[in-house]
């Protein structure tokens, strides 16, 4: 069976944009073949490669040709095609449209009426046809983050020029064109190690190892293989040396290069006097190298370079010298900066925060920091109301210092390191452990994945900053909507239910926001109340779905009753995951469920509830069992919840069924007489309401 | 073609070597521009000429101030002034980056001895309402070129589309003669090696302490606005002016002149700047202030052009 491949072949597409384009590009050809059915049942393969300079797709089991097919075509009614029963003008255009004689038009009859219909056969049609007229199509419908315009008179946007294209059926070139180019036969090799001449490319399954004689790595797997390979064995060189792991780095350094080899090179030790964290962010961030250290986790004073090509021993000499000497001047000026900025101490830099733009209507750092102070000292009363133990002078300091490393040359340079620069200099400058520790670990935690701030002062300063962020933020009308989240909003909310879950202080989404828009003025005058209540909400369903990896039913459930604080709210994901499975509580749920439709019912109708149960009342056994029960057990599931003993709780509760299912077989709630209804819809209310304060038990789906 | 390398390239016959590379391919040869700019690209020689829809190509050299980037001539790798050797090909060849890379082999770089990026950098100018699609070009670890198919200039969308090609020449001579110093570079040989600290130190150092201490701030302020008054003045008169005015009318008026006016303008703000006399609020307006004036000009140009190329 034919085996198709494409490649097209740009100038350097951007490293962070190819793997998502490889697998869109293997995803529509398939869609294609499968959709104009030219995709053979079984043996159907796809593999899709890419470069820096290309991106392919190989799929093996492609059908030559398309069946032919029978089509029906609908017309117009019946009645308007044959007024009377003789063919009228519309018959006769109906008839010329779909290309058969009139005589061969039939009657079919649709749920909307009778219709003229007519079918007509469609040969199949070649693959390479179909391929030559569709694919420029996939291909120019690609989806890229930023595309650019090159050629004269604007034809196309694309994410670089493109500059070949091969399509190959087997040995036949598919007539292919997009973007100016005609598809053929040549592919190209690495720039220099190859040169400029053509690849030619005699069949799909030629193409890896016609690639890899022109120093070519198309497969991505197999070039970060050698990378990995070629880390380890050049690491080896060093006595007890490690690189260190670094995914995000590996995968840079995999679709930057086309033939992968890899160099180690030195720096002069006494630039380990330098804080680690510039260095590394240096040599990772700025130089794409990968760092080493020794056996006790420091750093060592070499790196790992990947290069786009192999040389000799001059080549290796050379490209050795050049890269160390870039690090070398890197250095220096990180240390140059690092000295320079000691000369002015953080406390004399808090006034010129006045000229760094925080956001253009919230104004300067300087008053960013007014407000991260005046949120902090509200947390830190709340938190110290609870005895949780702080050292309020120096989480002031550290609030009022936090945003100065903003006006460091350090930081204007690694921007990256902001925060951490300032927490170095708070500690060079001698202003403590707890002031410099808080500024440094204020960005934590910046991903899901990563650690909060250590200390209940730099966990205050985080939720400080993030807090009076979002709520001013809310207030001028910039809460995050769709995919546009220009500012972060979600990863600081992300950041402030990580903090108070990991952190176990006794502080409340709700209290949060209520200290925010008590106490910083921006807030309060703005229009953000009601959605950043909202806004938090959808973050601990986030938090609990993600992080905590809870099923959604029983985050609705626990999010139902409030939001609490973050760690209760675990506790009882935690307690209902582990009841959710029982029979008795999918009983409580359907019945609670019941419960709910009926008390909406009633209320439809105005049907009013007793105020209060009453025992008198009570005239079936059941009824006066459930009521009995309910009495019992109320007390005890909310002596349980005080002492966060949920999992007990919840067993009590579910205990209920028996009464309850009693209940539903021999009692009719809605009875004729008014007292007894009355009664009974005040009874099933208050096993509603003094049975979900825990979860809504009524949320959680069955299966 | 292929120009033999027989030792390493001063400073100034690196200059030489590019200016004949590129010359060879077509490029007219300028000369800087002698107004102040913070980059290659605001030479109108780039900013005005990519909106021309008629094919040119430029090469020249073009030193760029960057006031806040002095430091008195104490770190080796930052200049208040730097050299940019700029090339605008328009429209680019299909093989533009293949006849880059023969560029550096025409500088001495064997590349089959060195690594060789293309990594992803998009240029922006925001006063000058201009930004480009492009890559940084990294050799051996070190950023040597910018380059950029740019997309708009002055708010107007191109066509055809200009590629620009920025050297740093600082960087690479130093790169070239394996210094650590910017200063080390190697100027000139005959009769005598001249360094670059010899030739520009001075200027590094009084433009430092001019730029970051004495200059006047209600001065400059002062002159800004004059400037701006001045270029605005003459872009009302553009607008006025009669859409049936005569070809030779409108290649009169002084276009170009506004031009340098807009560029004092922004060289004043950097200034400005780096003195640290801009204020939150102030900053955001200014950079905008200048931006109508880029578009402004960028649009009464390409007018002028499009009576002209219909002429």
């Amino acid at each position: 069976m034919p085996e198709l491949l494409l490649e097209i072949g740009l100038e350097e597409i951007p490293a962070r944009m190819i793997a998502a384009a490889e697998a869109e590009l293997a995803r529509r050809v398939e869609a294609l073949l499968s959709r104009q059915r030219l995709l053979a049942a079984s043996d159907a393969a796809v593999n899709s490669y890419s470069t820096p300079r290309r991106l392919a797709v190989r799929v093996a089991g492609v059908l030559a040709q398309q069946l032919d097919m029978q089509e029906q075509l609908t017309g117009p009614s019946w009645k308007a095609a044959f007024p009377g029963g003789q063919p009228g003008p519309a018959a006769q255009a109906f008839a010329k449209k779909a290309g058969v004689p009139i005589a061969a038009l039939e009657k079919i009859v649709t749920p909307k009426g009778e219709y003229a219909a007519a079918t007509i056969q469609r040969p199949g049609q070649s693959a390479e046809k179909v391929l030559s007229e569709l694919l420029p199509g996939e291909l120019a419908a690609l989806s890229w983050p930023k595309t650019m315009y090159w050629r004269a008179n604007k034809p196309e946007r694309f994410v670089r020029p493109l500059r070949w294209l091969l399509c190959l059926l087997d040995e036949n070139v598919v007539a292919l064109e997009f973007a100016g180019i005609r598809a053929g036969h040549a592919s190209y090799g690495h720039r220099i190690l190859y040169g400029d001449q053509p690849v030619s490319i005699p069949r799909p399954s030629a193409y890896l190892a016609a690639l890899e004689a022109a120093y070519v790595l198309a497969d991505v797997a197999a070039r970060r293989q050698r990378i990995r390979k070629a880390l380890d064995a050049a690491t080896r060189t060093l006595p007890e040396a490690r690189w260190r792991e670094d995914h995000a780095l590996v995968e840079q350094v995999t679709h930057l290069t086309e033939w992968p080899t890899v160099l180690c090179g030195n720096f002069q030790p006494e630039y380990l006097a330098l804080p680690e964290e510039v260095l590394v962010t240096v040599m990772r961030d700025h130089q794409k190298y990968f760092a080493l250290e020794d056996s006790q986790h420091r750093l060592a004073p070499h790196f790992l370079t990947v290069l786009n090509t192999e040389v000799d021993a001059q080549g290796e000499a050379i490209i050795r010298h050049g890269n160390e000497r870039v690090l070398r001047a890197r250095f220096n000026d990180a240390r140059f900066f690092w000295n320079y900025d000691q000369k002015i101490p953080l406390h004399q830099r808090l006034e010129k925060l006045k000229a760094v733009t925080f956001q253009r209507d919230l104004g300067s750092y300087f008053s960013k920091t007014e407000s991260n102070l005046l949120m902090a000292k509200a947390l830190a009363a709340a938190v110290a109301a609870q005895g949780i133990p702080l050292d309020q002078a120096a989480l002031e300091e550290a609030v009022l210092l936090a945003k100065t490393d903003l006006t460091t040359e350090l930081v204007k340079e690694f921007t990256e390191l902001q925060g951490v620069v300032g927490g170095l200099y708070a500690r060079a400058q001698g202003l403590g452990e707890t002031v410099a520790l808080a500024i440094y670990s204020q960005y934590l935690p910046a991903g899901i994945e990563d650690p909060i701030p250590p200390t209940v002062e730099g966990q205050i300063l985080g939720l400080a900053d993030r807090m009076a962020t979002i709520v001013e933020m809310f207030a001028i009308g910039l809460a995050p909507s769709g995919s546009k989240d220009p500012f972060a909003l979600r990863r600081a909310a992300n950041g402030v239910v990580k903090i108070l879950a990991e952190s176990g202080l006794p502080l409340t989404l709700a209290e949060l926001e209520s200290m925010a828009l008590d106490h910083l003025p921006r807030a309060a005058s703005g229009q953000g109340a009601g959605a950043v209540g909202v806004f938090f909400k959808e973050r601990l369903d986030f938090y609990l779905r993600e992080v905590g990896g809870y099923a959604y039913d029983v985050v609705n459930a626990v999010l139902s009753t409030g939001l609490g604080t973050v760690t209760d709210a675990m506790a009882r994901a935690q307690a209902l995951t582990q009841v959710r499975g029982s029979d008795d509580l999918l009983a409580i749920s359907t019945a609670f469920k019941r419960i709910k439709n009926i008390l909406r019912q009633a209320a439809e109708k105005n049907d009013k509830q007793a105020d209060s149960v009453a025992g008198e009342n009570l005239t079936e056994p059941a009824e006066r069992r459930l009521y009995a029960e309910m009495v019992r057990i109320a007390p005890q599931v909310e002596a349980l919840r005080d002492g966060k003993q949920y999992l007990q709780a919840m067993e009590l509760i579910a205990a209920l069924r028996p009464a309850i299912d009693g209940f539903f077989d021999q009692v009719m709630v809605m009875a004729p007489e008014a007292h007894l209804r009355e009664n009974r819809l005040a009874l099933i209310a208050s096993v509603l309401s003094d049975f979900s304060r825990i979860a809504d038990f009524s949320e959680i789906v069955a299966g | 073609m292929a120009l033999q390398v027989t030792s390493v390239l001063t400073f100034q016959e690196l200059l030489f070597r590019l200016q004949t590379f590129w010359a060879e391919r077509g490029c007219v040869l300028q000369q800087p521009y002698d107004v102040e700019v913070g980059a290659g690209t605001m030479s109108p020689e780039t900013f005005l000429r990519v909106l021309d829809p008629r094919p040119f190509s430029v090469a020249y050299a073009q030193p760029s101030r960057r006031p806040a980037d002095g430091r008195y001539g104490e770190n080796p790798n930052r200049l208040f002034k730097h050299t940019q050797f700029q090339v605008v090909l328009k429209p680019p060849p299909a093989n533009v980056q293949e006849i880059y890379l023969e560029s550096l082999a025409a500088i001495g770089v064997d590349l089959r001895r060195h690594d060789l990026k293309f990594e992803e950098d998009n240029w922006e100018a925001p006063t000058l309402g201009a930004w480009g699609i492009g890559w940084q070009v990294m050799l051996d670890g070190l950023e040597i070129t910018q380059f950029t198919y740019f997309q708009q200039c002055g708010g107007l969308d191109l066509d055809p589309i200009s590629v620009e090609i920025t050297y740093g020449l600082e960087r690479i001579a130093a790169f070239l003669q394996d210094v650590d110093s910017l200063y080390d570079v190697v100027w000139a040989r005959t009769p005598n090696p001249v360094t670059y600290r010899e030739v520009r130190h001075l200027e590094e150092v009084q433009f430092s302490v001019y730029n970051f201490e004495q200059a006047d701030v209600e001065k400059l302020w002062e002159h800004l606005r004059l400037y701006e008054s001045e270029c605005q003045q003459l872009l009302s008169r553009a607008a006025q002016q009669p859409v049936d005015l005569s070809l030779a009318e409108r290649r009169r008026f002084p276009v170009l002149a506004a031009y340098d006016l807009c560029l004092k303008c922004s060289h004043l703000f950097n200034l400005l700047d780096a003195r640290g006399a801009i204020s939150v609020t102030e900053r955001v307006g200014i950079i905008a202030r200048i931006r109508i004036l880029a578009v402004g000009i960028a649009k009464a140009y390409a007018q002028m052009i499009a009576r002209e190329s219909n002429a």
